[in-house]
């Protein structure tokens, strides 16, 4: 759902490939590839799917994160909350606090990503007893 | 025993040049970077990087009693956890914040000033060279002998459909 916002910035050449073409077809089969695409919904699914295993391990975490974070997107807060999910599991507190400087730092520019992020993630943050980076103090120097 | 020494030199001036050779990445220590010692590649690194927020390993991997301690509170509820206590969890996993990862360093200064030198030497070289080093300068070269060389060429009638003579007017004897 935030690749829409990368659209059209100049960097990310993959998410201008992913983008809905101009004429609407409903079928999956596009003009660019042979293959099926996935649908954002799908791809959201699949991450939950994979940070919501119970026996999750600290290498599957770690595996994971970076793999989100390399892609050209920011996640939505369904799929950051199943993570932090994942930490509490691993008794990883201070992954969650970076898994919420990962994502700022992914929203770059678009200053109004996070807040949003935060605010949905709020109960959440509430339920585990997470603090932001902001109320720890660590996002300034 | 001048043998034995000149030995020793030769020795310890082969360790000096090894050595920068041998420690990696060993920065200015006015940019601000840490000066890194050997490391060793086949065990898993830590590394500080914006793209991978989750390094291989936590930044301290032995810890004294008190950050036992902590571990141990944090299998616990993380409500518990003071605004210190979780700070100082961060800082057991990882060594800078994201905040200090962007924090800019003052390197491109001393990249465009080391360019800035080399430029400048390079200039002197280059102005020494052509008071001592260039032969003297041909008389060809001279306006005089240019003057009768170009009179020279339109009266042979150089090129005289498209290129030189072409342009030149011979009945007002100037360019056209």
């Amino acid at each position: 759902m935030f690749r829409a916002v990368f659209r059209l910035s100049a960097t990310g050449a993959r998410s201008l490939a992913r983008s809905r073409p101009c004429y609407s077809a409903p079928l999956a089969s596009r003009c660019y590839s042979h293959g099926k695409v996935e649908t954002d919904e799908e791809f959201d699914a699949r991450w939950v799917t994979y940070f919501s295993k119970p026996d999750i391990d600290a290498w599957e975490l770690r595996k994971g994160m970076n793999t989100l974070i390399g892609y050209d997107l920011v996640p939505e807060a369904k799929i950051l909350d199943s993570a932090l999910r994942a930490c509490r599991r691993l008794n990883d507190m201070a992954s969650a606090i970076r898994i919420l400087e990962a994502v700022k730092d992914k929203a770059g520019p678009h200053k109004d990503i996070y807040p949003y992020l935060i605010q949905e993630l709020k109960p959440t943050l509430a339920e585990l007893g997470i603090s932001t980076p902001e109320e720890l103090g660590i996002d300034r120097l | 025993m001048l043998r034995l020494t000149a030995e020793r030199m030769g020795s310890l001036l082969a360790r000096r040049a090894a050595m920068p050779l041998a420690t990696s990445s060993a920065r200015m220590a006015s940019h601000g970077h840490e000066v890194a010692t050997t490391v060793d590649m086949s065990k898993p690194l830590y590394y500080d990087r914006k793209d991978t927020p989750l390094p291989d390993r936590a930044y301290k991997d032995v810890l004294d009693t008190a950050d036992k301690g902590l571990k141990q509170k944090e299998k616990g509820p993380w409500g518990q956890l003071s605004k210190e206590e979780k700070i100082a969890l961060y800082r057991i996993m990882f060594c800078q914040t994201y905040a200090e990862m962007k924090q800019p360093s003052d390197e491109w200064k001393t990249v465009m000033g080391g360019i800035f030198i080399l430029l400048g030497l390079t200039g002197l070289i280059v102005w020494w060279q052509s008071i001592y080093v260039y032969p003297e300068r041909p008389r060809t070269f001279d306006e005089e002998w240019k003057a009768k060389q170009l009179k020279r060429m339109l009266d042979m009638r150089i090129n005289p459909v498209e290129g030189f003579s072409a342009k030149w007017d011979y009945e007002k004897g100037q360019w056209k």
